[in-house]
């Protein structure tokens, strides 16, 4: 349903991607993992284009745009693909100017024209969701870094997109405020929400992923089922990755 | 009675006139024109193609760098040797705008900037179009960092229009000379205009805080908060 192809993206002199391909498969969760420097958050950010890679591919459902260096890109075609899609920060980006409930309705309201009841009815089904509906009338500087990144998943499924994007949903978090945004995530999973997912928290990608692309220097190393790349990784540099994981280094992946 | 207080009792109404019918006016006027002017222009310099943002540069450069009064002048007393005449107040009313337009540029420019970055990234990632991102996401959160050094440009503005009395604006400034004129109590008239523009900007300086207090209903950023 989402295709990544031959994806190139420069920052500068600095190649960042170099030629990736990724699919994405409907209702499961697939995660991109890899150090930091690896490419994982560039790519995910080429699917919803807040960064235009300079060659390759992004299709989502029917949409699809072609980049080639140096050529325009179509800002209808652009903003089409983009609505097909949600985004979840590390740093969480609510805004700050508008009350919980009305972070989760803005899309509803400004982009889609929908009349403000209609939005908040949706926008609390939402926050029920993910546990925060106690929460919908306070203003996110006043909410605790897990219960604003709940919020900021209900705000990205309003608009129903077709695949959630997260960078890093629980890297910002301490380990126990991450685990009831891991919850959240995993309830969306088992009820077949379509997600992208890049991180170094091997945890989650374990907990909740079903593919796992494993990138290394802009490129991918290895791509498969979850049990396959954790379990019994082909490659050596795969192997060295996930064994903070599987034990050894588990000091390592607390951040 | 002391000759004093009566010779301000009585110039009072007059003085009173003139600063309802021109000096509230052309401030409020010359404020609402100028920033909007300040906000196309801090717009145009941050996301318009270069040689409109060098032309908004240099409009800038023009107005900052020349006494406003010599400004009031080349309107008022210059234009017309060109053939263009303009009354008194609209001349003024054009020199503060332009004045108020340059000075908020460069406010409203550093407080779009100071918006995160990741504010444009949310909006965008909910489907936000820019002008939609702009006017939903990014104004609102620079307004309320905007307040204070807006409010003094407002304040300032205020006591600046004095300087119309030198185009022939009959505001409170120019009633005063007119009643010091007859009267002859310089000292006396000059007290009591300075007292009138005291208690605009006063009450205006409590406006602020209000305003401000309204904008930041929603507490910290969220920054601090995490």
């Amino acid at each position: 349903m989402i295709a990544l192809d031959n994806i190139e993206k420069r920052f500068g002199d600095n190649l960042v991607l170099k030629g990736v391909s990724v699919e994405v498969t409907e209702a499961q969760v697939t995660a991109l993992i890899g150090a930091s420097g690896s490419g994982k958050s560039t790519l995910l950010r080429c699917v919803n284009l807040l960064e235009l890679p300079q060659a390759g591919r992004v299709r989502i459902d029917d949409t699809e745009i072609r980049f080639v260096p140096g050529g325009k890109v179509d800002r209808t075609t652009m903003l089409a693909l983009r609505r097909k899609t949600g985004m979840v920060f590390q740093n969480f980006q609510l805004f700050p100017h508008r009350t919980v409930v009305e972070n989760v309705m803005e899309a509803l309201v400004t982009v889609l024209k929908w009349p403000r009841d209609r939005a908040r009815a949706r926008a609390m089904e939402l926050l029920d969701k993910v546990g925060m509906t106690f929460k919908a009338e306070a203003w996110p500087s006043s909410l605790s870094g897990g219960q604003q990144q709940r919020v900021a998943i209900a705000r990205a499924l309003a608009p129903a997109p077709l695949v959630l994007l997260c960078d890093e949903p629980t890297s910002a978090l301490d380990p126990q405020l991450a685990i009831e945004v891991v919850e959240v995530l995993a309830q969306l999973a088992r009820e077949g929400t379509t997600m992208l997912i890049a991180t170094h928290d091997l945890r989650l990608a374990a907990r909740i992923a079903s593919n796992v692309v494993y990138l290394d220097g802009g490129k991918v190393v290895e791509a498969g089922l979850s049990q396959q790349v954790f379990g019994a990784p082909l490659d050596d540099r795969t192997r060295q990755f996930v064994s903070t994981l599987t034990g050894g280094g588990v000091a390592k992946d607390a951040g | 009675m002391p000759h004093w207080l009566n010779l301000m009792i009585e110039s009072l109404p007059s003085l009173l006139w003139a600063c309802l019918v021109f000096t509230v006016p052309l401030t409020l006027l010359s404020f609402v024109f100028g920033l909007s002017l300040g906000l196309v222009a801090a717009i145009t310099r941050l996301f318009a193609p270069r040689p409109l943002g060098a032309l908004v540069r240099f409009y800038v450069w023009i107005i900052r760098g020349t006494p406003l009064l010599v400004q009031l002048f080349l309107i008022f007393y210059g234009l017309p040797s060109v053939g263009i005449v303009i009354d008194a107040f609209p001349a003024a009313l054009i020199g503060f705008t332009l004045n108020i337009g340059a000075y908020t540029s460069e406010i409203i420019r550093a407080v779009l900037l100071a918006v995160p970055k990741g504010q444009w990234e949310a909006a965008y990632s909910v489907g936000m179009t820019w002008p939609q991102a702009m006017r939903r996401t990014i104004l609102p959160q620079a307004a309320r960092i905007a307040v204070p050094p807006l409010s003094n440009t407002f304040i300032s503005l205020v006591k600046d229009t004095s300087l119309a009395a030198a185009i022939t604006v009959p505001e409170l400034f120019r009633a005063g000379q007119r009643i010091v004129a007859t009267s002859y109590e310089p000292l006396i008239l000059y007290v009591e205009v300075a007292l009138i523009y005291l208690v605009v900007s006063s009450v205006l300086s409590s406006l602020q805080g209000q305003v401000e207090k309204r904008l930041s209903r929603y507490g910290g950023s969220i920054e601090e908060a995490s």
